[in-house]
């Protein structure tokens, strides 16, 4: 299977009927994208590919043939939402962080709370109540 | 490949087939990957049909001009299926094909007089949406066809949907409704019968002139809800009589 991930062309010989979540864990060794429910409901596992948000507890290895795979290591270790979730303490446990903000940083810069509302629909956080979540991604950018 | 060989299932976004994989109540483990299948994801008209591939996600149809000018109770029922990320994947072709009495694009479909296009290696045919399931979780595809889209007329009068759930996102219907207001009424219903269905009678009423509640007690006739573990069948036939009502006054001409 021939792809990119976060930026470097990857060539593995993995099963065609693997699941994403598990080639990126343990082939890949990015174990940043969590799983959570394994049944696309909870939005943990979320990755990027082509640019949209994905489940990759549901995606088949053979329908990444080709696409561009972004994950929380994609983003680096300074991303400007990753510092906004730290601030505004919009992580507990911390399991549902790394799809939350996978989802988020589709939503382009500062949304509005309706679209935050609608574009992390398919998260699911146990532990914040979500609003420190929302005022993380609503926040706007600190210049580095 | 789907001629030739048994048991192999057609996989597009694997929205729902590798639910059930991962929880192992999948009985097939081949699979035949659609999702390259460019000229499937096509939304467009042909004619006066508006015509979509099987392989259109709910994020294509809801940014679809087309269907927002066509089929508008289509991109309202694309909106409420999963959350973003399985709107991103998920597809009018596997909603069809996974028959499920509770997918939400179904009700849209039969209110639509849809036609569904199934292709094989040797032919083209089309089925009326109406027609196509033949019981639960059964249609008239046979195992060697695809469902290559679906084509949708010229609709006149005003169109209405609505899903009732735990929540918007991620909740699988426990009755959804979608339904056309036009001198000849239309009206389906998901999760209330093996299959979703259309309501005849209801529609005949309605299209004479009956009064709403003497619609609603035929439409209460007309299901057949059970109880599961997503609801219960007087909460299902109570919940889908208000809709009737509901869709009636919504659309009413005031």
């Amino acid at each position: 299977m021939r792809f990119t991930l976060n930026g470097v062309p990857r060539d593995l010989a993995t099963h065609p009927a693997a699941r994403l979540l598990d080639v990126l864990r343990e082939e890949c060794g990015l174990t940043g994208t969590k799983e959570g429910c394994g049944e696309g409901e909870c939005g943990a596992c979320t990755v990027l590919i082509d640019g949209a948000a994905v489940c990759s507890c549901i995606i088949p290895a053979a329908q990444v043939e080709g696409a561009e795979v972004t994950t929380i290591e994609g983003l680096g270790t300074d991303h400007p939402l990753a510092r906004a979730f730290m601030d505004e303490v919009g992580a507990q446990c911390g399991i549902c962080t790394p799809g939350m903000i996978m989802a988020a940083v589709t939503l382009g810069p500062r949304p509005s709370l309706e679209k935050v509302r609608t574009g992390l629909a398919g998260n699911l956080c146990r532990c914040t109540g979500y609003e420190a979540i929302y005022r993380a991604i609503r926040k706007p950018p600190v210049a580095l | 490949m789907l001629r030739d060989e048994e048991g192999v299932v057609p996989l597009a976004g694997a929205t729902d087939l590798y639910v059930s994989l991962n929880f192992g109540t999948l009985e097939s483990r081949r699979f035949v990957n659609l999702w390259g299948l460019r000229p499937l994801r096509h939304i467009g008209m042909q004619g006066d049909r508006l015509v979509i591939g099987a392989l259109a996600t709910y994020t294509a149809i809801i940014r679809s001009r087309h269907v927002q000018r066509r089929l508008p109770m289509l991109v309202q029922a694309s909106r409420e299926i999963g959350g973003v990320q399985i709107q991103n994947r998920g597809t009018l072709g596997g909603n069809i094909a996974n028959a499920s009495p509770a997918g939400d694009t179904l009700p849209v479909l039969a209110a639509a007089d849809a036609v569904v296009v199934l292709r094989s290696a040797g032919e083209e045919r089309r089925v009326r949406f109406s027609d196509f399931y033949t019981g639960y979780r059964q249609s008239q595809r046979r195992p060697d066809e695809l469902i290559s889209g679906v084509e949708v007329g010229p609709i006149e009068g005003t169109q209405w949907f609505r899903k009732v759930g735990t929540r918007a996102a991620q909740a699988i219907s426990k009755v959804v409704m979608a339904a056309v207001r036009s001198p000849t009424p239309r009206i389906a219903l998901g999760s209330v019968a093996p299959t979703v269905i259309r309501l005849p009678r209801t529609e005949a009423a309605l299209g004479s002139g009956a009064g709403i509640d003497a619609a609603a007690r035929i439409l209460e006739s007309e299901i057949h809800p059970i109880d599961d573990l997503r609801s219960t069948s007087a909460y299902r036939r109570s919940v889908a009589s208000n809709l009737l009502r509901r869709f009636w006054s919504d659309s009413g001409p005031g």
